[in-house]
């Protein structure tokens, strides 16, 4: 709560008691819809989803018909049943990140150095960026459904190069998946970098040319250094929301070697009705990303993201 | 500052830096020409100024010099080898530039060590530890440039240049951030430097002060081309154009025109709205026509009632003080005579403060030998640029 300290001590500086009350008052009150929002909507559904993680069956119940418990096995149980599609979930996560990095760096170079003054060009390639947003994310990967199929141009046309074995399909791929994640999520790789690369000074890649750094050299000793907090946010913009989505898993993929742990979260929740190993996966999911995340972000030494 | 140059002396190359020269170079930006057929030589070792206003093309040429523009026509040569169409980083120059451009993800270290390190230098720490001393930052090392004052700043910029002992170091307004005392006082350093590590600078500013204080040589700047090139001394003793006159320092100028020419005395006689004012032949632009007769304001004096003028002096007025500002040194007096004008005069504060009062009816005085010639048909007021209002 570092701001309510620095609200107390800007205001203690004369210690006059009355306007320092008042000044709290008024940061709590400016916290308060926060802090409802939040609690109604954060830290009700996680404590739930914690409590369902340990329900177990009413005996002799209907299917879906649970019981408060403290069934701890539930846990162990999920994770000996479903490891091989939480792996996979973060190697899909992981393989869709880098590609997005390796597209998405370039394009945010593109647009915050190559069309650095060029406003109008700049404003249309951020609009083209953030465009697929207008649309939904569910009909946008329904449409490279239709694009990757069987019969659709792209599959006829790598046949015919033969890039493509005859009997090798694109749909229910982890190709597919990966390509889906990767195309979904790009935009939350680009715009972090890009704004990393937009407050780049160009005057600082002069110093580098005059220092004896040749581009290449400049890039990589001046620019990708400057550019690391956006790197590492959008590295975790895509990786997150990644490791969790079931929707590229089930449409593009929804094979037993695509399955991601969204994908069986989701049938174990609303098929199967199995709420505790839905939840105890869920959460299983939730600490692996935090233990990911915080290691990586303490590896890139930018802890002030946080 | 302690001397420590000797560790980056030891290696130097040879002679200290090489020679610049630039020939017939032009650059345009569109409609727009920045530096107009520019020739110049800039002999090794030497503390060369490029002084002008801003957009006259000075930082331009720099840019042109350190390869980070490219002219549109000319060739740019550093110790006899051509390096037009090379690239900045394969050029033997290193910049100070105007706002330092320090890398603010590297310590102070690391930004000095980085020329150093593409160079693949031998013994960088050494050398580090020794550019670091020589402007006195040695303590400041591990430090970000964020958590440095702009003197500091502007310190490491000049150290980060200084390591890689180039053959031109080139000094892009690098005082301009920095307050008046404090430019001051790293006015003399840069000088000093210069001088123990021998390299050929060229400065680039707009401020005539600092051109003059620290340069061996200054070349003027005007649209695009060169006004005027010399010792600071004798550019600001015997400008040859209006503009020079009037950037340089501050200058008195009055139209005229030739009536007579003395040979055997070698004077030129100008008639100046009845007054016959001498100008010495060699200190003369133009011996015929349309002149302007110019004088430096501490150059000189009022003459008060009926007080008479020495010999060899030139003599205009009466006119009326308008002004006295008293600037400790010395007084300026502003004297308004009709028909020619407001002229400025400075006088020493020899005996105690203002001799003189607003409202008193003076004439000038001063020697005819610091009088100076100028072509008659150039604007008057030339090249009075206010310097507050540069960047």
């Amino acid at each position: 709560m570092s701001i309510t300290a620095a609200l107390g001590e800007s205001v203690s500086g004369d210690s006059a008691p009355p306007p320092r009350r008042t000044a709290q008052r008024a940061h709590l009150v400016l916290l308060g819809p926060g802090l409802i929002y939040l609690v109604l909507f954060f830290v009700v559904p996680v404590a739930a989803l914690l409590a369902t993680s340990l329900y177990v069956p009413v005996p002799g119940g209907d299917v879906g018909e649970y019981q408060p418990a403290l069934h701890w096995q539930n846990y162990t149980d999920a994770i000996a049943q479903f490891w091989p599609a939480i792996l996979r979930s973060f190697w899909f996560a992981f393989l869709a990140t880098v590609a997005a990095l390796v597209i998405g760096y370039p394009m945010a170079y593109a647009i915050a150095v190559r069309a650095r003054g060029r406003k109008l060009l700049q404003g249309l390639l951020l609009v083209l960026v953030v465009a697929p947003f207008f649309t939904s994310f569910i009909l946008r990967t329904i449409a490279w459904k239709q694009i990757l199929a069987d019969d659709a141009l792209v599959v006829t046309l790598l046949h015919w190069l033969h890039l493509l074995p005859a009997d090798e399909r694109l749909t229910a791929t982890p190709f597919a998946v990966v390509s889906g994640l990767t195309y979904n999520f790009l935009p939350f790789m680009v715009l972090p970098i890009f704004a990393a690369l937009e407050r780049l000074d160009s005057r600082l890649l002069e110093a580098g040319a005059d220092l004896y750094a040749s581009p290449t050299t400049t890039f990589r000793t001046v620019t990708w250094p400057l550019s690391m907090p956006g790197v590492v946010a959008g590295t975790l913009l895509v990786f997150i929301p990644a490791a969790g989505d079931y929707v590229n898993a089930s449409l593009l993929g929804n094979n037993t070697n695509t399955a991601m742990i969204g994908q069986v979260i989701d049938a174990r929740f609303f098929k199967v009705l199995d709420y505790p190993t839905a939840a105890s996966l869920s959460v299983v999911l939730m600490v692996a990303i935090l233990l990911l995340v915080g290691a990586y972000i303490r590896r890139s030494g930018t802890e002030d993201l946080l | 500052m302690t001397t420590t140059a000797s560790a980056l002396e030891a290696d130097a190359t040879g002679s200290g830096g090489a020679a610049l020269e630039i020939e017939r170079v032009t650059k345009a930006f569109g409609a727009f020409v920045a530096v107009d057929d520019l020739t110049l030589t800039i002999p090794s070792g030497s503390f060369f100024a490029l002084l002008g206003p801003s957009g006259c093309g000075k930082t331009t040429t720099l840019r042109m010099v350190a390869g980070l523009e490219q002219p549109s026509a000319g060739t740019i040569s550093i110790g006899g080898r051509d390096v037009t169409g090379t690239r900045a980083h394969q050029r033997p120059v290193n910049t100070v530039f105007q706002s330092y451009a320090l890398f603010p993800h590297l310590t102070v270290r690391e930004n000095v060590a980085f020329g150093l390190k593409r160079s693949r230098a031998s013994n960088i720490p050494g050398r580090v530890a020794d550019g670091l001393d020589l402007v006195e930052l040695g303590h400041l090392a591990d430090r970000k440039p964020a958590q440095l004052s702009g003197g500091q700043q502007q310190r490491v910029a000049l150290a980060r240049a200084l390591v890689n002992r180039p053959a031109l170091l080139l000094l892009d307004e690098p005082l301009g951030a920095l307050d008046l005392k404090l430019r001051r006082q790293m006015q003399l350093e840069l000088k000093r430097i210069q001088t123990e590590v021998g390299l050929t600078f060229v400065h680039v500013t707009h401020d005539q002060e600092e051109a003059m204080t620290m340069a061996d040589t200054v070349a003027v700047m005007n649209h695009g081309r060169i006004e005027q090139l010399g010792a600071p001394a004798d550019l600001y003793e015997l400008p040859r154009t209006v503009f020079v006159a009037n950037f340089l320092g501050q200058s008195n100028l009055v139209a005229g025109t030739v009536t007579e020419r003395l040979t055997k005395r070698g004077l030129l006689g100008v008639d100046v709205r009845g007054t016959r004012v001498l100008v010495p032949l060699a200190r003369a632009v133009r011996t015929d026509g349309a002149v302007l007769v110019g004088a430096r304001p501490e150059k000189m004096r009022l003459l008060v009632g009926d007080q008479a003028p020495t010999r060899g002096e030139n003599v205009l007025g009466p006119g009326v003080v308008t002004d006295v500002s008293f600037m400790g040194v010395s007084t300026q007096y502003q004297v308004e005579v009709p028909g020619l004008g407001t002229f400025g005069v400075f006088a020493q504060n020899l005996l105690g403060g203002a001799t003189v009062t607003v409202g008193s009816a003076v004439r000038l005085a001063w020697a005819v030998d610091f009088t100076f010639g100028l072509d008659g048909a150039q604007a008057r007021d030339e090249g009075t640029v206010d310097l507050d209002d540069e960047p």
